[in-house]
């Protein structure tokens, strides 16, 4: 650390400790480090998408024209990690560190020290993502999935991406751990568990789940590093290993991330959606048992990705049910913030919009997962760009969407000001309309055979690509529309918020001022 | 306060230890598959075929394609004969030649794969060179059998079978073998 001056020496609080940039390096705060976060996801969303806008161009007509063929393949697997390890990831942690310690009445993360080490791994470990683009060979092109044996074959971009998994899985373990032992430990005064607000419970859950399942994702990958290096044969056929025991490792991994990404979303979805029907949450008992079922499914369904690897009968029939049944858990949610709406005095601000707009699209790529756990239908459709559409209708419009709404609905608490309502519109409606004119047409897309990660295809395909690629373009322009909504709320251009600027919101974050104190809650509240 | 700080750093030494146990949990899950590839019979290529039916049938003729590859690895590996026509049912010995051509022994695992794919759950070998790995001395010549049934319920569309094989070094055994002579 930089030199430490005589009067910082004698003072203790942080807010008067170092100025300018080494304030953020040094930082310990949680709403500080909750900043960083979400601008480093924000960042690392905008070159992600880049890289889709990139790939789009491409699929935009039949034939080559922008980039070369092992280029592609560089974009859409950097698009895929990017996007879910940079950007979807540490938003949510973002929001958990803005907002769990406001919602439970605690004053700091647990361990504020490890909080701000969590956070200065991940622009280490995005250096090294991104920095493999420019090492003799390119960045890995093995799929996000970075399945062997195509991974073990890779040039030196997989190993800096490998190493960049480590650190973001560091990352991750810290902040999930400093989560569930800041839930767990520093709640207010009679919060007790079925008290608290459900972003509470959903984050607890999702950081239970980091914690047992990103050290797989390490393992798998350090794996492939002795694979690669060091003369293993964990997944080499000639050395009596096997690339389909990869696929079994990273779905272990794999599956539970998912649900890693969508949790913290029914959380924030949980919170607006009362807030402007101006009801409690319908059924706030069965929504935690449902996320905590949806967390143990999860643990056994991983395989249903693998349906083509010549699995015997018997353990396609276990994965397919085992999909299936996650839909009722799923389900209930869905009931449960419809009935949270049903004869609700509903208004439409812009957060409830966007979590009005993710019920509505999140619920259809619901659907298609469905269809894509049935065994036969999956042979048929895997790898196309049927598959492409559902994970995309559940991760930007479920997820990002959430994410958004999120944003707008705490914007207020976060910088004191109001957003502009009608910017906020227009960047959900534009977003909406857009998302689906992209990814709408990749249902047919790929029931009609079209193959995934390919940079070319056959001419029938032409005229939904195109309008994919339209649809892309709208989506990615719609998003520079949130940064103008942001920049105009941290300029202080807009109404001041008060401390509750919603009419109807409940939960301890609406009971401290606008913008929030650097520090709040040091004598904790009571919870009656 | 302090008395918190205590509960915090025991659940944190919890959590911790759970976290690097599932990273052993991962590495765990190796042996684990390959218990389960062992019990279930997934993955025995490296085992001989149990042949329950011998009836040949000689109104059926067969025409068994044989290919042989190398990857990364400096061995000269063919057959001896490119095609051999055989009823299914009936038993057929084959034979592989292999060179090693370079100036240290070299540990090889050989791989077979069929075409059409499905033909392969129909083809018996009794007997394989890829059953064990294969360590040819500098310069040594080899030749190699293979004793195979063809399974009389192979569906009646298939007229041709390819069997391939490719040779892969075994990781490791080149660096094993030149490391005390290298060392210069």
């Amino acid at each position: 650390m930089s030199a430490v001056t005589p009067d910082q020496v004698h003072d203790d609080h942080h807010h008067h400790g170092p100025t300018g940039l080494m304030r953020w390096i040094t930082t310990t705060n949680h709403k500080d480090i909750g900043t960083m976060y979400l601008i480093f996801s924000f960042i690392m969303f905008l070159s992600g998408g880049v890289m889709a806008l990139t790939i789009r161009a491409e699929l935009f007509q039949p034939g080559m024209q922008i980039v070369q063929p092992e280029f592609f393949n560089q974009l859409t697997t950097m698009h895929g990690l990017v996007m879910v390890f940079g950007a979807i990831m540490p938003a949510f942690v973002g929001f958990a560190n803005w907002m769990l310690p406001l919602m439970i009445g605690a004053s700091d993360m647990a361990f504020a020290r490890m909080n701000n080490w969590s956070f200065w791994l991940l622009p280490v470990a995005a250096i090294l993502l991104i920095g493999s683009f420019f090492v003799p060979g390119g960045a890995t092109a093995a799929g996000w999935t970075l399945y062997a044996p195509l991974s073990v074959q890779m040039g030196m971009g997989m190993d800096l991406t490998i190493f960049a998994v480590h650190i973001m899985g560091i990352s991750s373990i810290m902040g999930a751990i400093n989560i569930v032992v800041t839930v767990l430990n520093m709640r207010a005064p009679g919060m007790t568990m079925m008290k608290m607000p459900l972003f509470c419970w959903t984050w607890l859950i999702t950081a239970y789940l980091l914690i047992a399942v990103m050290p797989v994702l390490a393992g798998a990958v350090t794996m492939i590093l002795t694979d690669r290096h060091f003369g293993t044969s964990f997944f080499n056929a000639a050395g009596g290993g096997d690339p389909v025991l990869y696929q079994h490792v990273f779905w272990f991994f794999g599956h539970p991330e998912v649900y890693i990404m969508i949790l913290p979303a029914f959380g924030i979805v949980s919170e607006i959606i009362p807030t402007f029907a101006r009801k409690p949450l319908f059924g706030y008992a069965s929504m935690v048992y449902a996320t905590a079922s949806i967390a143990v499914l999860s643990f056994v369904v991983w395989a249903h990705h693998m349906f083509t690897t010549g699995m015997p009968a018997a353990t396609q029939l276990f994965f397919m049910y085992a999909t299936m049944l996650i839909a009722v858990p799923t389900g209930v949610k869905v009931f449960n913030w419809v009935a949270t709406m049903w004869r609700g005095s509903m208004t439409f601000e812009t957060p409830m919009l966007w979590a009005t707009g993710f019920i509505f699209v999140f619920t259809m790529g619901g659907f298609t997962g469905l269809i894509c756990a049935i065994a036969p239908i999956d042979i048929q459709v895997q790898d196309t760009y049927y598959v492409v559409a559902h994970f995309h209708y559940v991760l930007v419009a479920g997820s990002l969407f959430a994410l958004f709404a999120g944003a707008y609905y705490w914007l207020p608490k976060w910088t004191g000001v109001m957003y502009s309502e009608f910017i906020g519109k227009l960047h959900f409606w534009c977003s909406i309309i857009f998302f689906n004119i992209t990814f709408f047409p990749m249902h047919f897309l790929g029931l009609a055979g079209m193959p995934r990660r390919i940079p070319d295809y056959a001419l029938q395909f032409a005229d939904f690509n195109a309008l994919a690629s339209i649809g892309a373009f709208g989506f990615g322009l719609s998003q520079l529309i949130f940064i103008v909504a942001v920049v105009k709320c941290v300029r202080g251009e807009g109404k001041k918020a008060a401390a509750s600027p919603w009419e109807d919101a409940q939960g301890l974050e609406w009971t401290v001022p606008s913008p929030a104190p650097h520090h709040t809650f040091e004598i904790p509240p009571v919870v009656k | 306060m302090n008395a918190q700080a205590k509960d915090n750093r025991r659940l944190l030494v919890r959590l911790g230890i759970a976290a690097v146990a599932m990273f052993g949990f991962g590495f765990a899950l190796v042996p684990f598959y390959e218990a389960i590839c062992q019990v279930t019979g997934l993955r025995n290529i490296l085992q001989p075929d149990v042949v329950e039916n011998t009836q040949v049938d000689p109104t059926r003729q067969l025409t068994i394609e044989l290919d042989a590859n190398t990857h990364d690895l400096a061995w000269r590996f063919r057959p001896t004969q490119n095609t051999v026509d055989v009823h299914p049912g009936q038993l057929v010995e084959i034979t592989y030649e292999v060179t090693n051509t370079r100036d240290v022994p070299i540990t090889g695992q050989a791989v077979p794969s069929y075409g059409p794919q499905l033909a392969g759950d129909y083809f018996k070998k009794l007997n394989c060179f890829c059953f064990e790995k294969q360590t040819l001395a500098a310069g040594e010549t080899r030749v190699m059998p293979v004793l195979f049934v063809v399974d009389p319920k192979l569906p009646n569309d298939v007229h041709t079978i390819t069997l391939s094989y490719t040779f892969f070094e075994v990781e490791g055994t080149q660096a094993q073998q030149t490391a005390p002579g290298g060392r210069s």
